[in-house]
């Protein structure tokens, strides 16, 4: 077997399936486990997708969001075992990849458009990669 | 010393250990060896295994080295390497060695032949800082400046201390790193994951053995799995 695909079949089974679809501009959810001492809790972090990058288990996401006037951004390596889910709470209109400009937003220009542009191929769409 | 396998770096990757840590791993393809050669007191002084590994064809071999092999009644190998042990009854010419012999650790030391760099300059090479930019520096700026003024081998005197850090070949000499975490032993496909970077390209040959020496703290987890 071609040696890049061996070392990706290792990982293969720690890949995540039940993910629903979102895409750069989405507003999601990101429930991540936090262990205390024993008890372990759930955090959800709400925010803006501004960028994912890497495939296969290196797939990494960043996800931005305003908190007390500051921007917050937190990358979540997207397999990790440690997030327990992601939830789509908003579609929106992303003309690019990576949304870094938003950084320099301020106020009500940090919003994103809803998502329009075919809206059929949003509802038509599989929630599921 | 004791058992030494011999294998292929594939390259590297990463999993998630079970408190959800990503772990970067090397991903070795190890064996199967074979055993080649048995070495006892008696016929040559002291006891150890030889093992082969990697194929090669026979018109790149030479006849001696085929005959060797063909003693182990098996096809002429690319390496040979031997590691001692005090009891070499349990092996037997021909045969198999393969990646579950390591399960029984849970570190391994790791060695191989590094990436080659080059003529590396100094800056390169030992991690000099050079120096300045501006200030009146010409031509000079990776240079790492004077050599003498440092005490020679006797003391004081005229001649450059051996062993000086100097300019020259980097890279492409053997390298080993000691105690590597064992993350997963995959003996159906033949291969070791072992926690971070061992030394080499990819498709490089590196030499698997058990751990020479560990700290009190891996010893412990050493002799947990032990059992």
């Amino acid at each position: 077997m071609d040696t890049q695909k061996l070392i990706e079949s290792l990982t293969a089974e720690q890949l995540k399936t039940d993910m629903p679809r979102f895409d750069i501009g989405d507003t999601i959810n990101v429930h991540y486990r936090i262990v205390e001492g024993d008890k372990e809790r759930i955090q959800v972090f709400q925010g803006v997708l501004i960028a994912r990058r890497g495939s296969g288990i290196r797939e990494s996401i960043t996800v931005r969001r305003i908190v007390a006037d500051q921007g917050v951004e937190r990358v979540f390596p997207l397999h990790s075992p440690k997030v327990a889910k992601y939830e789509v709470v908003r579609r929106a209109d992303a003309r690019r990849a990576k949304l870094y400009f938003l950084r320099d937003r301020i106020g009500k220009k940090r919003r994103l458009r809803d998502r329009r542009r075919g809206m059929k191929h949003v509802e038509g769409m599989s929630t599921v990669h | 010393m004791a058992l030494k396998l011999l294998g292929q770096k594939l390259g590297m990757t990463r999993v998630f250990n079970e408190d959800g840590v990503s772990v970067p791993v090397t991903v070795i393809s190890v064996g199967p060896c074979v055993v080649t050669q048995i070495k006892t007191e008696e016929t040559d002084g002291y006891n150890a295994v030889q093992i082969g590994f990697g194929e090669l064809k026979a018109r790149n071999s030479t006849m001696p080295m085929i005959g060797h092999d063909a003693k182990a009644k098996t096809a002429p190998k690319r390496l040979h390497r031997e590691f001692r042990t005090d009891d070499v009854s349990s092996y037997e010419l021909g045969q198999q060695l393969g990646v579950d012999l390591l399960e029984q650790f849970a570190f391994v030391d790791v060695a191989g032949t590094s990436k080659g760099k080059g003529f590396a300059g100094v800056m390169k090479r030992h991690n000099f800082a050079g120096q300045e930019a501006s200030h009146g520096v010409e031509r000079k700026h990776r240079s790492a400046g004077s050599i003498g003024g440092h005490a020679t081998n006797r003391g004081t005197g005229p001649k450059v201390k051996k062993g000086k850090k100097m300019a020259g070949q980097m890279g492409n000499e053997r390298v080993s790193v000691r105690s590597l975490e064992v993350v997963k032993v995959d003996a159906d496909q033949g291969l070791l994951l072992v926690k971070g970077s061992v030394p080499g390209a990819n498709k490089g040959f590196v030499e698997i053995s058990e751990p020479s020496r560990l700290y009190i703290g891996k010893a412990a987890k050493q002799k947990a799995k032990a059992g």
